[in-house]
């Protein structure tokens, strides 16, 4: 028998023809460029291919035209179905909208025993009747959470201080599950705590009833205790002493910690990272100042500067990176969370990179006396005077007039990315989100001019960065990719 | 190698049943008189007994009385057979073919020779014939088959060219054997028809899966590996369809000279647009079929492609999706890799070859298709630890 196989030739259809799927891009540096499309798929291209492949002159037996065909920025005769899986990636990306609200915060009190330099709303009050949240408002709040459609509801106690109204919490914790029975949904609980008031009855409560804790930790004891001032200047000792103790109760990994940047971290990003290494934390946030409440105020933003912060950033990435590869897993959540972006076809859960913003419909805040707002910046905001973002309150709205009040619908639609000035062009659109309450505090505008914006500098900023870090340097990525949730 | 396929049958004096039938085979003279019509009694010595009533009688060695209606001396390279395998009796050829081994991990059934690729390292060429009583006397011997059979695969020739014969097959597995695991190997074109794809998975089988091959993530390469216009975006199609009607789907890649250098982009193009999917097969080649024919194209020796295999196992895996390497010797692999491979040779075509004695790890080696005497990697070594 005689076989006659076709040649490679009969599957290449002439060269010269092929169409260009959408994308963006922007320059890298010099010239290097990055071409981004809407599922987050990228290439890094020289100025020269960058040109011959918009003007479709690319040779079709390139590394780079296969590169960029594997990843759906062109398409040719040979195959049509790259259109049906950017389809559905873009719909993947997007799953989480249809989610709904997720992260129900309540705040359990406003009474606090520290006064931070950088918090906004707690108050130095013994008086539980002015400041705390009653039963009738955290039932109400309760019947908002549940009206969500969220397949997964996490539930996080804040204050102020909110173990200075434990009592409440376990009401809300022990309702909640009885609501859940027939409700069946995925239930979480964490508590916001400095730890300072930390009991055992609080601590069997949580592991009965497996609720999580977090708390802040900024960095080596003199720089916790000069961010976190309580009357004893004992507030790193106290927060120390409760990890301890919590992870002894529920478990290691039932206990996190966040970190709040100030003037005085940035000049020693690497050893608020051995803080949480010697800790023995597995995860750190490399978080910004907020441009909010007392910081504005104070005019703390003013004299943050965003130079020092990218400094700060990549200081602490690169050292993060030498840990991993030293033998300590140590992940930086918020490149962790891009790098999702970058890596894998879904979106994020974080409430602030999400377009349309995340503000309301993926995580809402209950006051302490029932008013509603669409996240904890906004409560800052007006706990300061200024109350545009409130939503309304539980006690005499209902959940349709809340969430379809102008102060969550108006700069929700206002701020979506793909619609906002500079935004709609940039190549990293598919890696960020909208800030209308960064905006608004900022700009006193949901959008705002991106030019002179913080957060459209800090994010393109580490977009940069990651990008050359998985592009340029192959042992990082190793470390990177291995940070990446599936 | 077993031998599943004999053509010297030779039929013992008098023939009354058809032409060509599927039976099970028992070798149990006493087996229960209600049920022997169904039965070949299998001989194997002179001395045997042999009991009345059964449909037929296979000698191994010649009978020395004259045997009962329906006797056939058989070779002895057929002695594996046993109690509950099931074979199929062609008399026009004088051929007796083994469908189904009770005692084997590895059963597969032929559904079709006819294929509508025509892949370049195909196994099994296909043959473009009319062949329809394959899938008829598939359904007649599901129900002959024991219910502790661990897994059976369909293969070909392509089995969706069968349409809804194909469905009809995967009912009568889940009703016969509803603890059985079925694979079925495809190259999932006929699924760019979501209509097809819902009616697989009308049949609810509890334990599904449709392996099906991607051999690169750019289309022309994988159309002419397969030797097929527009292959490439009916196989995605139909794998996007089958999933979304809630069918598993196994991904397999066939590693040869054509396919390793895209390899870990394939990975990733997997990773980001089929992370959905149930397991990725990466698989060694099969020297033989067309694969004799175009070898020079497609050899090359695995030892080459290892640092390609690495990078995607670790991209899936990493991704989360299940990953297996089949068919390759552990002493040509990664170490890194050895917790992914499998031995995945089927018991009847599975060797060792003379580099293999003394081996320590032969256990554990996933070892060699018995056409692997032809061509294999000059690594081969025996393990001393």
């Amino acid at each position: 028998m005689a076989l006659v196989f076709k040649d490679r030739s009969h599957y290449l259809l002439a060269e010269g023809h092929y169409q260009l799927l959408p994308f963006r891009f922007i320059r890298l540096q010099d010239e290097r460029y990055v071409a981004v499309n809407e599922t987050g798929e990228w290439q890094v291209l020289m100025r020269k291919e960058l040109e011959a492949f918009v003007r479709k002159t690319l040779e079709r037996n390139t590394t780079l035209y296969r590169s960029l065909q594997s990843k759906h920025f062109l398409q040719d005769s040979d195959s049509s179905v790259g259109r049906d899986l950017l389809t559905l990636k873009v719909r993947t990306k997007r799953n989480r909208v249809a989610d709904f609200t997720s992260l129900h915060m309540f705040v359990v009190t406003l009474r606090c025993n520290h006064s931070c330099q950088y918090c906004q709303v707690s108050r130095q009050s013994e008086d539980r009747s002015a400041f705390d949240m009653t039963i009738p408002i955290a039932d109400k709040a309760l019947d908002f959470t549940f009206k969500s459609p969220a397949p997964s509801i996490k539930i996080e106690f804040q204050g102020g201080e909110s173990l200075l109204n434990f009592g409440l919490i376990k009401h809300i914790v022990l309702e909640a599950k009885q609501r859940n029975i027939t409700e069946r949904r995925n239930l979480a609980f964490v508590i916001a705590t400095n730890l300072s008031v930390l009991s055992q009855e609080m601590l069997d409560f949580c592991r009965d009833e497996n609720v999580y804790i977090s708390t802040s930790l900024d960095g080596p004891e003199d720089l916790h205790n000069a961010n976190r001032p309580n009357p004893l200047g004992n507030s790193y000792e106290l927060t120390i002493n409760g990890i301890k103790r919590a992870r002894a109760s529920l478990g290691f990994d039932q206990v996190s910690a966040l970190m709040t940047t100030t003037k005085s971290s940035l000049t020693r990003v690497r050893e608020i990272i051995g803080e949480y290494v010697r800790q023995g934390f597995h995860g750190i946030f490399l978080r910004p100042l907020s441009p909010y409440g007392f910081a504005m105020k104070t005019k703390r933003f003013d004299d943050y500067d965003f130079r020092q912060w990218q400094d700060f950033y990549r200081r602490g990435l690169d050292y993060i990176i030498d840990l991993n590869q030293q033998g300590y897993f140590l992940m930086e959540y918020y490149t962790a969370m891009v790098l999702g972006k970058m890596l894998t076809p879904y979106g994020t859960g974080f409430v602030n990179l999400q377009s349309p913003a995340g503000m309301g419909i993926a995580g809402i805040i209950y006051n302490y006396n029932g008013e509603v707002y669409p996240s904890d910046e906004a409560r800052m905001r007006a706990e300061m005077g200024d109350k545009i973002f409130r939503m309304g309150n539980l006690l005499t709205d209902s959940y349709e007039q809340v969430m379809l009040s102008p102060a969550l619908l108006n700069p929700l639609e206002e701020s979506v990315a793909e619609s906002a000035p500079m935004c709609e062009e940039c190549a990293f659109l598919p890696y960020c989100g909208c800030d209308p309450d960064y905006h608004y505090a900022t700009q006193h505008d949901f959008v705002g001019h991106k030019a002179l914006s913080g957060f459209c500098k800090k994010n393109m900023a580490v977009f940069r960065y990651i990008i050359q870090k998985l592009e340029d340097d192959p042992a990082a990525r190793q470390v990177l990719e291995n940070w990446v949730r599936w | 190698m077993l031998k599943l396929s004999s053509s010297c049958v030779l039929p013992l004096g008098e023939i009354t049943e058809p032409m060509r039938i599927v039976r099970r085979i028992t070798e149990n003279p006493d087996f229960v008189l209600p049920l022997r019509s169904n039965e070949y009694l299998l001989i194997r010595k002179q001395t045997d007994k042999i009991g009345p009533g059964f449909a037929g009688y296979l000698f191994l060695e010649k009978p020395i009385d004259n045997p009962p209606a329906n006797s056939y001396l058989i070779e002895r390279d057929l002695s594996y057979l046993r109690e509950g395998d099931i074979i199929r009796m062609d008399r026009r050829r004088n051929s007796l073919r083994t469908l189904y081994r009770k005692n084997s991990f590895h059963n597969s059934l032929l559904t079709t020779e006819r294929c509508n690729n025509f892949c370049l390292m195909c196994s099994q060429p296909p043959k473009d014939v009319d062949d329809s009583d394959l899938a008829e006397d598939i359904l007649t011997s599901i129900p002959l088959m024991s219910r502790e059979t661990r897994a059976i695969g369909l293969t070909g020739g392509e089995p969706t060219l069968l349409g809804l014969k194909l469905t009809e097959i995967i009912f009568s597995l889940k009703s016969h054997l509803p603890s059985t695991a079925v694979h079925v190997l495809s190259n999932g074109r006929r699924f760019k028809d979501i209509d097809y794809a819902k009616s697989i998975a009308a049949v609810r089988h509890p334990d599904l899966m449709i392996g099906i091959p991607i051999y690169s993530d750019i289309p022309s390469i994988h159309n002419y590996i397969v030797q097929g216009d527009g292959a490439f975006d009916d196989t995605i199609r139909g794998i996007l369809n089958l999933k979304s009607a809630g069918v598993q789907v196994e991904i397999r890649v066939v590693l040869h000279k054509l396919t390793y250098e895209r390899l870990p982009d394939l990975a990733r193009f997997i990773r980001r647009n089929l992370t959905f999917c149930d397991h990725v097969a990466l698989m060694g080649l099969e020297i033989t079929g067309f694969t004799k024919f175009n070898l020079e194209e497609l050899w090359i020796d695995p030892k080459d492609y290892q640092k390609y295999l690495r990078d995607a196992v670790e991209t899936l895996h990493h991704a989360k999706i299940a990953v297996s390497i089949y068919n390759h010797q552990l002493c040509v692999l990664d170490p890194t890799l050895f917790e992914f491979s499998r031995k995945s040779i089927s018991d009847w075509k599975n060797e060792y070859m003379p580099e293999c004695d003394g081996c320590k790890r032969r256990a554990d080696c996933g070892g060699f298709f018995s056409t692997s005497k032809i061509r294999r990697s000059t690594h081969i070594t025996a393990f001393q630890d």
